[in-house]
């Protein structure tokens, strides 16, 4: 919080003017009378000569490409349908699983209440979704416990380029995956778990008013009693 | 009422030197404190202390709207329901939706329709929860106005903040913000709501017998007073917010960003 960039964290309300001198309307914004306003309440941002709200709050809204953490909540003749802490259903067709289903065979690989790492296939403009498995980095979580934060808080958990994932990693011996819709899946010794889910908690509780990083560093270090080994990164 | 009957006529609602029963002048509003979040399990949540109003508004969504077939398969729902609680006035409020809070709550999901980019999350609902703690004239203006910063609050897209105000006629004088003698003794109320930024008028209602030239001195007031609500209501947000802000991690721009999200020891 050095001050050098003192506008970047410009806290905006929904209807506040954004700019009125040609900069392009990017995600959270909306254009009237040649004007762009903010749509949401969140920060402004501006970049590539958009400028946008990066929400604070808010529903998941599932987006292409998004890694999500879902579960069953039932299962089709050829498909799943699949809980993603958003407001729309998400099914998951067989085809799209990493296995070879015979149809009617769904619940041989995927029973309801399974947890699973997933992919948004597609979304369309009536905000059908469309999950995947077929991909390595996809799959079943077995063991372990989820997590579930605030899906605006997500950017703040990996931190910029992931800081803050790889400083967790760095004490923590913890298997980790974080889904764009909030939900975190943690596996590992019982000690190392606790002291994840707690730095995850101050995170989401924005607990420090400033200087996150610092802040979660601190508490890893002294809960492990060695300095952290990795690159020291400043907010 | 029998008994209170002879109170009314001796009653001066507004006296020779222009000062209401509780002290205020034509152009005053009553004292208002908004705090925006304070419930824990609501996506977004606002209370309200609007005189002696006290109301508390929670806001829910957009999520999978219920029962099914109401669903839009072009936009949201927007669904307000205002209640208010059976300790909330002098004799017990029987519970259970009655004909005026029925109207309300409609009048108050139609103002917000207007304002909430519905379009962008066909087929569910946005859900508004207005609960009247404490009740003293005004409730649906104070309920609306708090509701406007629980959306705000719940990171909900919409053009802009509605602010809520009413005006009405007391012993013969166009007044702003009555409270319950004064709405229950006067001549006439009229509630409204505005959009901040456009002016439109999204809640219009009254109450009682204006003339044209009243009425439009009644909409004066209450469009002045509506901006210094609509401030109150961006203070309440930017106070909740500013610590946030100040932690944020460097936001990313508007850009498409990389598919981020999974990591693996």
């Amino acid at each position: 919080m050095d001050g050098s960039y003192p506008a970047r964290r410009q806290v905006v309300i929904p209807g506040e003017l954004l700019d009125e001198r040609g900069l392009k309307p990017g995600s959270g914004t909306f254009r009237e009378g040649g004007k762009i306003f903010a749509a949401r309440l969140g920060i402004r941002s501006e970049g590539d000569g958009y400028v946008s709200v990066v929400p604070l709050g808010g529903r998941y809204i599932p987006g292409t490409r998004d890694a999500v953490i879902g579960k069953v909540i039932d299962a089709g003749p050829s498909h799943w349908l699949v809980d993603i802490n958003s407001p729309y259903p998400a099914p998951l067709h067989a085809t799209e699983s990493p296995w070879r289903v015979e149809f009617g065979d769904t619940e041989r690989y995927l029973r309801v209440g399974d947890a699973i790492l997933a992919g948004v296939l597609a979304v369309d403009e009536a905000m059908h979704v469309q999950l995947t498995m077929a991909d390595r980095e996809f799959g079943l979580l077995q063991g372990g416990q989820i997590l579930e934060i605030s899906p605006a808080k997500v950017p703040r958990l990996l931190g910029r380029q992931g800081s803050m994932i790889s400083l967790i990693r760095d004490f923590a011996r913890v298997r980790m995956f974080v889904g764009q819709n909030g939900r975190i899946w943690l596996d590992g010794g019982p000690d190392d778990v606790a002291h994840a889910v707690h730095v995850i908690h101050m995170i989401e509780d924005y607990a420090p008013l400033t200087g996150l990083t610092d802040t979660v560093r601190e508490y890893l270090e002294s809960a492990y009693g060695r300095p952290a080994t990795g690159p020291t990164e400043r907010d | 009422m029998e008994d209170i009957e002879h109170i009314v006529k001796k009653l001066k609602l507004i006296d020779e030197n222009g000062v209401r029963l509780d002290g205020r002048r034509f152009d005053e509003l009553r004292p208002i404190r908004i705090e925006a979040g304070i419930l824990k399990k609501a996506d977004g949540s606002a209370y309200i202390e609007w005189g002696n109003n006290r109301v508390l508004a929670a806001v829910y969504g957009p999520r999978e709207a219920h029962p099914r077939h109401r669903q839009d398969p072009a936009k949201a729902l927007v669904q307000c329901r205002y209640n208010m609680a059976p300790f909330s006035v002098t004799d017990r409020k029987r519970p259970g939706p009655d004909r005026r809070s029925v109207e309300i709550s409609k009048v108050i999901s139609e103002a917000f329709e207007r304002v909430v980019f519905t379009e962008q999350f066909p087929r569910t609902s946005v859900d508004i929860f207005i609960e009247v703690l404490q009740a003293d004239a005004g409730t649906r203006c104070a309920g609306l106005t708090a509701a406007s910063v629980a959306l705000a609050d719940a990171g909900i897209p919409m053009r802009d903040l509605v602010a809520s105000c009413a005006s009405g006629k007391i012993g013969g004088v166009v007044c702003l913000d009555l409270n319950k003698d004064e709405d229950n003794f006067g001549e006439a109320d009229c509630p409204m709501a505005i959009v901040h930024r456009t002016g439109e008028i999204v809640l219009l209602q009254m109450d009682g017998h204006l003339t044209q030239e009243e009425f439009h001195k009644a909409m004066d007031l209450s469009t002045e007073a509506a901006k210094r609500i609509y401030e109150l209501q961006r203070e309440a947000l930017l106070r909740r917010y500013a610590s946030v802000a100040e932690d944020m991690e460097e936001p990313r721009g508007g850009v498409p960003e990389p598919p981020a999200g999974v990591d693996e020891l």
